[in-house]
């Protein structure tokens, strides 16, 4: 785990290999090519960029025109740019009618960090989610990043896909593609407490689990890169070994993956769900790692509720 | 020169009468989906009509062909007057005019491209149809294919900001194959577009974006056919067309009355708006073109 990169890098890198390999594949973005790595691309195929300027909710529905003659446009941009300034043209436009645009943004949840909540979209994975039609996945790390934003191209109909500023552990081997739109992977087996993840979630309650192990304690983590469609049967799996369930998200607790999984097991499991996030609050500028201590969703916090949750429910 | 030919007065006379026809039917549906927009769908239907039964390229049998024109409704509400002319030109049957806005059917209170065949894009919200337009000139110009895009405006959606958006990304990637035209029928639901939102001087708004801007009168059906034409054989930037037009043209209590924006006609004003349309129909008068 020694090797750390953001997924916006990770990808750029595939988004120009992409290029090369598929000749319909257009990229959209919005001024900030250098920040969310689609400069490359644009270096590569100018004659497939194009720079919309700093006028997103254009950029979407242009993109969403553009699908109709059967290229496929990958619209960047960050977070908060596409779920909510072009919140409207994402469900109308292209969602509704089911167009095959791929919406990849970065700047996820904290990670923008000292850019501070103007730039930190930490409702963004709640408000997708409720769309229609629309597919909505983070994944965990650079090799997770590759997988998926290829797997998109041949994914038919619109997705979301979120990526971090800042660099994160790469978790999985090198050249890993097993990830697809509706599954999850349980990354690391355990007993009585199961930790779901997103994002860069997945390497905070790795690094969770582990400390918890020395304790004797031993958690089972699972990395739920598809938010929409949800990996049910992953769920229903893991339901009967375990006490109590755990989300973790760098994200508001509203609406998002703790949503998803407790709507879930309370229609079909009696099974507690605590669920770690945001808690209905924005956060401020700082450092990453800062963040995540003061917000309570840095491994150190993980570990610290697993245990009271135990306590409390003499485990 | 085209004035002298007689086979330009024959397809401007058909013209006509198709519009007619498009009126008395956008009429018998709002009336029966007791709700919809006939204020914008009457200003809008003598360009509609040009378009769909003389100037696109497009093919009923085939209505995904790759190289058809493309044709958006960026005004979504005044969709009846676009259903009307997709039905008459044989895209789905006419039967289903008779269903606007009912539950079960295709037709939509406003636009939805995967339920109505013929319709390249939804549309509803207002301030889309030109991004999208856009869209799909560009996709054009990346796949090396020569159709046309056209996108019909309200007046009113000017004010959203996504337009002028859009208008500037057009002149930008120099889009000779796309052609906005404005229906400025200076009314919207509040009321007077110079009230509401002025958005004079609309001329010169366009040519400062880098547009090549036309003037027309929006119900000279001859007029609107000549500007389209021409067009087609050349057009050196994104070009836009003011279309003067008076909302609800066709039936005189609607016309020019914000009151009719969003409102079905009860049994006599229907009954009413027919009788003078049909009339005016029949009128052999209006059949000639001065």
């Amino acid at each position: 785990m020694d090797n750390w990169i953001s997924t916006r890098e990770a990808f750029g890198d595939i988004l120009s290999e992409m290029g090369e390999r598929y000749k319909d594949l257009v990229v959209f973005e919005a001024d900030i090519s250098k920040s969310t790595k689609t400069c490359e691309f644009a270096r590569l195929f100018p004659r497939r960029f194009f720079n919309m300027g700093i006028a997103e909710q254009n950029m979407f529905t242009v993109a969403a025109g553009l699908s109709t003659t059967g290229l496929i446009p990958y619209v960047s941009t960050y977070a908060v740019f596409a779920a909510y300034k072009a919140c409207e043209q994402i469900r109308t436009f292209i969602a509704y009618p089911e167009l095959n645009v791929k919406i990849v943004v970065s700047h996820g949840g904290l990670t923008p960090g000292t850019d501070g909540v103007t730039h930190q979209a930490t409702e963004d994975l709640s408000i997708m989610r409720s769309i229609p039609n629309l597919t909505v996945a983070m994944p965990a790390d650079a090799v997770a990043t590759r997988a998926l934003t290829n797997q998109a191209y041949y994914y038919k109909g619109p997705v979301y896909l979120r990526f971090t500023r800042c660099p994160i552990p790469i978790i999985y081997p090198k050249d890993d593609e097993n990830f697809y739109f509706g599954q999850a992977r349980i990354i690391k087996e355990g007993g009585k407490v199961s930790l779901i993840a997103i994002g860069d979630m997945v390497y905070q309650a790795l690094q969770a689990a582990k400390e918890l192990e020395k304790e004797g304690i031993y958690a089972r983590v699972i990395d739920m890169y598809s938010l929409k469609p949800l990996d049910y049967d992953c769920l229903e799996k893991i339901a009967n070994d375990s006490r109590f369930i755990v989300t973790i998200e760098d994200n508001t607790i509203l609406g998002g993956l703790g949503s998803a999984v407790c709507e879930f097991y309370t229609e079909h499991y009696n099974i507690p769900v605590y669920r770690i996030g945001l808690q209905d609050t924005f956060a401020e500028s700082g450092e990453y790692n800062e963040l995540l201590e003061k917000y309570g969703l840095s491994s150190r916090n993980i570990v610290l509720k697993v245990k009271n949750i135990m306590a409390q429910r003499g485990i | 020169m085209r004035k002298a030919d007689v086979s330009w007065w024959e397809r401007v006379k058909n013209l006509k009468k198709k519009a007619k026809e498009v009126r008395i039917e956008i009429i018998k549906m709002i009336y029966q989906a007791k709700s919809g927009h006939p204020g914008g769908s009457l200003s809008a239907a003598d360009i509609l009509t040009v378009l769909y039964f003389d100037i696109l390229k497009i093919d009923v049998t085939c209505p995904k062909w790759i190289s058809r024109d493309r044709f958006i409704l960026s005004k979504g509400h005044a969709c009846p007057v676009w259903y009307v002319c997709l039905a008459k030109k044989g895209f789905f049957p006419e039967q289903e005019l008779s269903k606007l806005r009912k539950i079960g059917g295709i037709l939509q209170g406003h636009p939805d491209m995967k339920k109505v065949p013929g319709l390249d894009m939804t549309t509803g919200s207002l301030g889309q149809g030109l991004s999208a337009g856009i869209g799909m000139a560009l996709g054009a110009k990346v796949l090396k294919l020569n159709f046309k895009t056209y996108v019909l405006l309200g007046d009113g959606e000017l004010n959203e900001g996504q337009i002028w958006e859009a208008a500037m990304s057009a002149n930008k990637f120099n889009l000779n194959n796309l052609i906005a035209i404005i229906d400025y029928n200076n009314l919207q639901l509040d009321g007077y577009c110079h009230e509401v939102m002025p958005i004079e001087p609309l001329k010169d708004k366009w040519i400062s974006f880098g547009w090549i801007v036309e003037e027309i009168d929006g119900h000279n059906v001859s007029e609107i056919l000549s500007v389209l034409e021409r067009l087609k054989e050349c057009q050196e930037k994104p070009t836009v067309i003011i279309a003067h037009t008076i909302k609800g043209k066709g039936v005189s209590f609607m016309e020019n009355n914000p009151e009719w924006h969003g409102k079905a006609p009860n049994e006599e004003e229907f009954k009413l708006a027919i009788k003078e349309l049909e009339e005016t129909r029949n009128n052999g008068q209006l059949d000639f073109y001065p």
